[in-house]
């Protein structure tokens, strides 16, 4: 039904998207806000991640269902503010970094409940001001963000619902299981999580992958139905083996929970974080990284 | 009949957890936590068997399978990605049973955080979904620790929305909120008197009234004639013990 490597001869040739972690970053600027995909501890692009680390970039606006990406930037001092639905390692249900940049106030933050999240990301996506919904009627999501409105409904019911803004991102970072080089990308794991949102919803979107692969072997691996980040919303494709490490990437490998553990420890202790940060963060490129995680073993 | 001797306190909370979902029929069980997930997967397996219920991951097994176990065999009937458990909560086929870490009489909860949101004294989990699970469809809770830090007489945060709240939003905006019940380790709890304040449905077995009444800050109804949690049946405690939980990881939560 769909042709596969038969086909090799009769695509066209299309742009070559592929660029470093690090031309990535050259392209970010103080400021911005930046949406980073996966969910959690699941599937984020540490690598890209890693490259905000190690840059200048500052005052950054982050917007995720957070996990150690957020926890990363709080505790390397990179970020203004936080927009997220939760910020978790899963296996260790707060983010302990997180946690202590809230706790000492170092960052601003618009807290939401997390299918209201999706709204806001939903909305940025098909460039309307808002989505209406009832989550947050009640509850403290309205008293915590002020700057959220409500909206009565043009209809007969006239219900009043709660307008999730739409989340304007100036770039956005996703990790995909495979990717070509023209940058339309693969999930190959049990869940999209709203990958496909972050792309539509910012003016840039920049996709690291565990690996390239030419674009008639993408249904090698994956039912057409796995092929949901199109081109069209990518500028950068980042070929990253292991660059969810250490959050999951399903098939490809789960979550390195060792590893999580002692970077979760470091928020308790100065030392250890310096010692991780040394190790791990200053790394100079990816490829490095997994030399580092080498020698561990 | 019931091993009244057998029967320790988790698998009694287990069963009263079980007991949220009776009469629900063919919606998500979505409990959090492991006596929770027990308890929505005995329900299944008992008394609700029209019930579906998720693995946490992304999809929805139709078998039974123990929990803590990521390589338990599973029959898969369908497939729910986030992106789709966040539209079935907006479609009000599904009750969670989710924790509190405080929780008043009105039923308002809070997992977000300990003292001023701006910038607390304990960050806790967040709001998480509690704000768009009580006002689209039926919520339950869990509190393993029953005292007068978790029984407040007002929450910092209010995370899911508690009758008093909805009160005040009034119609049409409240009219798919329904806090079903309260498990805790002491007892179980419900809305249903005159005003919707929390009133004592059961102590469980070996539990006064004056120990719930002094591990709670603020004034329970329905002090007179309590009765007891009912116990587990052979088959439930089989269940438990054999199939969906033979590590014993629900009594974890008792601390």
């Amino acid at each position: 039904m769909w042709a596969g490597s038969q086909a090799r001869a009769i695509v066209a040739a299309m742009v070559d998207k592929r660029m470093t972690e690090d031309e990535v970053v050259s392209e970010l600027k103080d400021g911005m806000t930046i949406g980073i995909g996966g969910w959690g501890s699941r599937r984020k692009p540490m690598s890209l991640v890693r490259a905000i680390l190690r840059s200048d970039l500052k005052d950054l606006t982050v917007v995720a269902y957070g996990g150690p990406d957020i926890g990363l930037l709080c505790a390397a001092g990179k970020l203004r503010r936080a927009v997220y639905g939760f910020v978790s390692l899963d296996s260790i249900p707060l983010e302990p970094h997180f946690r202590q940049a809230r706790q000492s106030g170092a960052i601003e933050f618009t807290e939401l409940d997390e299918g209201a999240f999706y709204l806001g990301l939903l909305a940025a996506a098909h460039r309307v001001p808002f989505y209406p919904t009832r989550a947050g009627l009640g509850s403290d999501m309205l008293t915590m963000n002020p700057e959220l409105r409500t909206v009565t409904s043009p209809y007969d019911d006239g219900e009043e619902l709660v307008a999730i803004p739409a989340f304007k991102l100036d770039a956005a970072l996703i990790h995909m299981n495979r990717a070509d080089a023209a940058g339309n990308g693969q999930f190959l794991g049990p869940d999209l999580y709203f990958d496909d949102l972050f792309a539509m919803a910012a003016d840039k979107t920049y996709m690291s992958t565990e690996k390239i692969v030419p674009t008639e072997s993408l249904l090698d691996e994956g039912s057409v139905h796995t092929l949901r980040i199109q081109r069209i919303f990518t500028d950068g494709v980042v070929e990253a083996p292991r660059g969810a490490h250490f959050t999951e990437c399903p098939p490809d490998y789960g979550r390195d929970e060792a590893f999580q553990r002692e970077y979760a420890a470091t928020a308790r202790d100065p030392e250890a974080w310096e010692a991780f940060r040394a190790t791990y963060l200053e790394a100079p490129s990816h490829a490095d990284y997994l030399k580092a995680l080498e020698a561990r073993s | 009949m019931s091993s009244i001797a057998e029967a320790t306190i988790d698998e009694i909370c287990v069963v009263a957890c079980a007991e949220a979902f009776r009469g629900d029929g063919e919606i998500l069980c979505n409990p959090i936590g492991t006596v929770p997930i027990v308890g929505g997967r005995l329900a299944r397996a008992t008394f609700e068997p029209d019930l579906v219920y998720t693995d946490t991951v992304a999809v929805l097994p139709a078998n039974n399978f123990p929990v803590g176990d990521p390589d338990a065999p599973k029959v898969v009937e369908s497939w729910v990605p986030y992106r789709t458990v966040f539209d079935i909560v907006w479609s009000g086929k599904r009750h969670v049973l989710m924790g509190a870490s405080q929780i008043d009489q009105w039923g308002n909860q809070n997992i977000a955080a300990i003292g001023d949101f701006r910038q607390p004294k304990a960050q806790l989990l967040g709001l998480r979904g509690a704000p768009g699970n009580l006002v689209n469809h039926t919520t339950s809770y869990w509190v393993p620790n029953h005292s007068t830090r978790s029984f407040v007489a007002s929450v910092d945060v209010v995370s899911g929305p508690g009758y008093d709240r909805m009160r005040e939003l009034g119609s049409p905006s409240n009219r798919f909120h329904d806090v079903r019940r309260v498990v805790s380790n002491l007892g179980v709890f419900d809305f249903q008197t005159d005003d919707n304040r929390m009133r004592i449905a059961s102590v469980h077995p070996g539990v006064t009234v004056e120990q719930v009444l002094e591990a709670t800050a603020f004034e329970l109804a329905g002090t007179d004639d309590v009765v007891e949690t009912r116990l587990p049946t052979d088959e439930e405690l089989h269940l438990i013990r054999e199939v969906l939980d033979p590590t014993g990881a629900r009594k974890a939560e008792f601390r």
